[in-house]
C-alpha cells in the first residue's frame, strides 16, 4: 500500500470544546506567555545569562499537544523548552530559578535555560544540540514499545532541526520498528536567521517521513483546538501500534531566536501581522467571549497569572547562588 | 590606523583571502544573511555574493563532508561551525576523510579546508557554547590546530590557514572576540603555522598557554614581576604542530614551567606538553611541571563558571609552588 501523505484530516476545532476546556487552554497559554515576557525582562536586567530562547507565539502547540496526552507519556524537546516544561506541570518558580542559575532551580541552577529536565513528570529534557533529541525521543518510544506499557513519546523538533542527518535516521528506525512516537515539527519558519525556504528544498515538512511510510499532517499551530484534535488522532495512531506519525505545526515565534538576534532576516511588518492576525491567545479569548464569557473574568485570569509569575520571579531572584562545591557533584555516581 | 577587535581581524583576513583567490568560499549556518552569530562574516555576502558566502541547512556533518568534496576539487572552503559545542558531528568527516585525503591519495589530492569555530568559555554562555575540545583535534594526525589570542595573530594565522594545503581547525576564543583590540595592518602577510609566540620575556619561570587563558596568565606574570620574579609567557598558538623548540629554549633558561589551559585537565593538551618536557628537557627542569586547567567536570552554568575557569589566582598559586620547589 502506498504511504498516505495525510493520515488524519482535521477541521480546526472539529471535535469542539467546552468553555471550561477553552478556559484551561487560555490559562496554560497565558502562563507560558507571561512567564516568557518576564524571562525576557530578567534577561535584560542581566539576571539570566547564557542563552535564552523564548517561546512567545508558539504557545498553542505545546498546550494543545499536552492536552492530547495521557499520564505517563514521554515528552522531549529542544532548547526552546520553557513552554514545554511549564506545560508538563513543573512549578514556574523552579523554572525561573533555573533560568537565573539559582539553587532553587529545577536542576539547582546547573542546567540553565536549555537543559531543563523533569523525569518525575516524564519530561526528558530540553536539548541544546539541534536535532539530538530526535533519536533520543525515538529511544524513549522504543522503551515504551518494549515494555508494552501503552505509552507514547512525543518528540518536538524545529524546522531547522529537520535537516539534521540523525532526524532522517530516526524516522527510518521508528518506521521499521513501528515505534509509538509522535514527531511534532514546530515550523516557526526560521531556524535562527535562516528561513525555511533557504534551508529546505520543500517548505512544507510534514512529508519528511513519507519515504519510510510515516504519515504526516500539516496543522495550523496557532489554533490550539486544531493542535489538540490532531494531537488526539496522532496519539491514538501511535498508541495503537501503527507506528510513528509526523505533525507539522505551522507556527511563529514573535521574539528573536535568542536574546541576541540581529533580526535582519524578516521584516517588522511580518511579525506585526502574525501577532495581530494569528495570535493563539487572542483566538481562544475571542472564542470564549463569543460563547458568553465576560471580559472581566478573562482579565481577572490574566491578572492572577501575572501574580504567579511575579512570585516566580521573586523566588528566583531571592534564591541563593549554587554552592561552588556543586561543580563537582553529579559527575559520577557518588560513592 | 584604528584598532580593531579579534573578530574584526577574522573578517579582515577572510575578505583578504577571498579577494586574492576566488576559490575561497565560506559556508556555515547563518553566516550569510545574518553575518554569523558573532558577525565574523558580516558584510561578506554583500561583497562577494551568494555563490561564495552561503548559508547551509542546519547539518554539521554535511557541512564538513561537503567541504571535503569542495576541497578535493581544489576549492579552499572555510566552514564555520557556530560553536565548538556543535562540532562533534563533524569529527567523522574531519578524522576519517579530511585529514587522510593526502595520505590516501599519496598527495594527489589534498584538503585545503579550514574549519573556524568560536571556542572556549568565559562569556557565561554555559555548555555547548563554552567548550574547549582542542585536544580531541590535536590527536588527529594530518590536522592542524590553531588558536589565535590577539587580532594580529588571528589575521596572520587565519590567512596562513586558508592558504595552507592541509586541513586546519581554527578555534577562535569567544572571550577575546571583542575584548582584544589592536592595530592590524591589512598587508596580506601570514604568520607561520608552526611557531609559538613569546609574549613576554623573563628568566625565572615559563608559562605556556593559548587562547583566552593568556590574558589571565599575563596578569599573573605582572603580579610576579611586582615581586621581582621574571615570567616568560609563551602563546602556543599552533598546538599541532607544536613548537617544542621555543618551549625548550625558554625552559632551559627558567627551569620551571606552568602550563595553563581551560579545557578539563585529564587528557588535555597540557599532558602532551608535560610529556615533551619530560622527554626532551628533563635535565633543564628545576621543579615538576605544573598544569592549571579546567576541572574534570562539564563546564558549568553561569553563576559557577568563575569557579571553573582557571584565573589569575590559580595560575599564581601554581607558579609560587613551582618557584618554591627547591
Ligand atoms: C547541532 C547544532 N548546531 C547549531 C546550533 C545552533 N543553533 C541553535 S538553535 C538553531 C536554529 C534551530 O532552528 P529550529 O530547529 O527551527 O528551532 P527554533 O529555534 O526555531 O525553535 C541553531 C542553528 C545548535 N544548537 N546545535
Ligand atoms: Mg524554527
Amino acid at each position: 500500500m502506498a504511504p498516505r501523505e495525510k493520515a488524519v484530516r482535521v477541521e480546526a476545532g472539529a471535535l469542539g470544546a467546552k468553555s471550561e476546556e477553552l478556559l484551561r487552554y487560555l490559562r496554560e497559554m497565558l502562563l507560558i506567555r507571561r512567564f516568557e515576557e518576564r524571562a525576557g525582562q530578567l534577561y535584560g536586567r542581566g539576571l539570566i545569562g547564557g542563552y535564552c530562547h523564548l517561546y512567545i507565539g508558539q504557545e498553542a502547540v505545546v498546550v494543545g499537544m499536552q492536552s492530547a496526552l495521557r499520564d505517563g507519556d514521554s515528552v522531549i524537546t529542544s532548547y526552546r523548552d520553557h513552554g514545554h516544561v511549564l506545560a508538563c506541570g513543573i512549578d514556574p518558580k523552579e523554572v525561573m530559578a533555573e533560568l537565573c542559575g539559582r539553587r532553587g532551580g529545577a536542576s539547582h541552577g546547573k542546567g540553565g535555560s536549555m537543559h531543563m529536565f523533569s523525569p518525575e513528570r516524564n519530561f526528558y529534557g530540553g536539548h541544546g544540540i539541534v536535532g539530538a533529541q530526535v533519536p533520543i525521543g525515538t529511544g524513549l518510544a522504543f522503551a515504551h514499545r518494549y515494555r508494552e506499557d501503552g505509552r507514547i513519546a512525543v518528540t518536538y523538533l524545529g524546522d531547522g532541526a529537520i535537516n539534521q542527518g540523525q532526524v532522517a535516521e530516526s524516522f527510518n528506525m521508528a518506521a521499521l520498528w513501528k515505534l509509538p512516537v509522535v514527531y511534532v515539527i514546530e515550523n516557526n519558519r526560521y531556524g535562527m536567521g535562516t528561513s525555511v525556504d533557504r534551508a529546505s528544498a520543500r517548505t512544507d515538512l510534514y512529508h519528511r517521513g513519507m519515504a519510510h511510510g510515516i504519515p504526516g499532517e500539516q496543522i495550523d499551530g496557532m489554533d490550539v483546538l486544531a493542535v489538540r484534535d490532531s494531537g488526539l488522532l496522532a496519539a491514538k495512531h501511535a498508541r495503537s501500534g501503527e507506528g510513528p506519525i509526523i505533525l507539522e505545526m505551522v507556527t511563529y515565534r514573535y521574539r528573536g531566536h535568542s536574546m541576541s538576534d540581529p533580526a535582519k532576516y524578516r521584516t517588522r511588518e511580518e511579525v506585526d501581522r502574525m501577532r495581530s492576525e494569528h495570535d493563539p491567545i487572542d483566538q481562544v479569548r475571542r472564542r470564549l467571549l463569543e460563547s458568553g464569557a465576560r471580559e472581566a473574568e478573562l482579565d481577572a485570569l490574566d491578572k492572577e497569572i501575572r501574580g504567579l509569575i511575579a512570585e516566580a520571579a521573586g523566588f528566583a531572584q531571592d534564591s541563593p547562588e549554587p554552592d561552588p562545591e556543586e561543580l563537582f557533584t553529579d559527575v559520577f555516581v557518588e560513592a | 590606523m584604528p584598532e580593531i577587535t579579534l573578530v574584526e581581524a577574522v573578517t579582515l583576513a577572510l575578505a583578504r583571502a577571498m579577494a586574492e583567490d576566488k576559490e575561497v568560499v565560506l559556508l556555515g549556518e547563518d553566516i550569510g544573511v545574518d553575518g554569523g552569530v558573532f558577525r565574523a562574516t558580516d558584510g561578506l555576502l554583500a561583497r562577494f555574493g551568494a555563490e561564495r558566502v552561503f548559508d547551509t541547512p542546519l547539518a554539521e556533518a554535511m557541512i564538513a563532508g561537503l567541504s571535503v568534496g569542495l576541497a578535493a576539487q581544489g576549492f579552499r572552503p572555510v566552514a564555520e561551525i557556530q560553536f565548538t559545542g556543535f562540532i562533534y558531528p563533524i569529527i567523522d568527516q574531519i578524522l576519517n576523510h579530511a585529514s587522510r585525503l593526502r595520505t590516501r591519495t599519496r598527495g594527489r589530492l589534498t584538503c585545503p579546508l579550514v574549519v573556524r569555530s568560536p571556542y572556549g568559555g568565559g562569556i557565561r554562555a554555559i555548555e555547548h557554547h563554552s567548550e574547549s575540545p582542542e585536544a580531541l583535534f590535536a590527536h588527529i594526525p594530518g590536522l592542524r590546530v590553531v588558536i589565535p589570542s590577539s587580532p594580529r595573530r588571528a589575521y596572520g594565522l587565519l590567512l596562513a590557514a586558508i592558504r595552507d594545503p592541509d586541513p586546519v581547525m581554527f578555534l577562535e576564543p569567544t572571550r577575546l572576540y571583542r575584548s582584544a583590540r589592536e592595530e592590524v595592518e591589512d598587508t596580506g602577510e601570514p604568520l607561520p603555522l608552526d611557531r609559538a609566540f613569546v609574549l613576554r620575556e623573563g628568566g625565572d619561570i615559563t608559562f605556556v598557554g593559548w587562547g583566552a587563558m593568556l590574558k589571565e596568565t599575563l596578569l599573573a606574570a605582572d603580579r610576579l614581576e611586582a615581586d621581582g620574579i621574571g615570567a616568560e609567557v609563551i602563546d602556543a598558538a599552533t598546538l599541532k604542530p607544536f613548537d617544542t623548540e621555543t618551549l625548550f629554549a625558554s625552559v632551559q633558561k627558567t627551569g620551571r614551567c606552568v602550563i595553563v589551559h581551560e579545557a578539563a585537565l585529564t587528557g588535555g593538551f597540557g599532558g602532551e606538553i608535560a610529556a615533551r618536557l619530560a622527554e626532551g628537557a628533563l635535565t633543564s627542569l628545576l621543579a615538576p611541571v605544573a598544569r592549571v586547567a579546567g576541572w574534570d567536570t562539564v563546564i558549568p552554568g553561569l553563576r559557577v563558571e568563575r569557579h571553573y575557569m582557571p584565573g589569575e589566582n590559580r595560575i599564581l598559586e601554581a607558579a609560587r609552588k613551582t618557584l618554591a620547589f627547591a
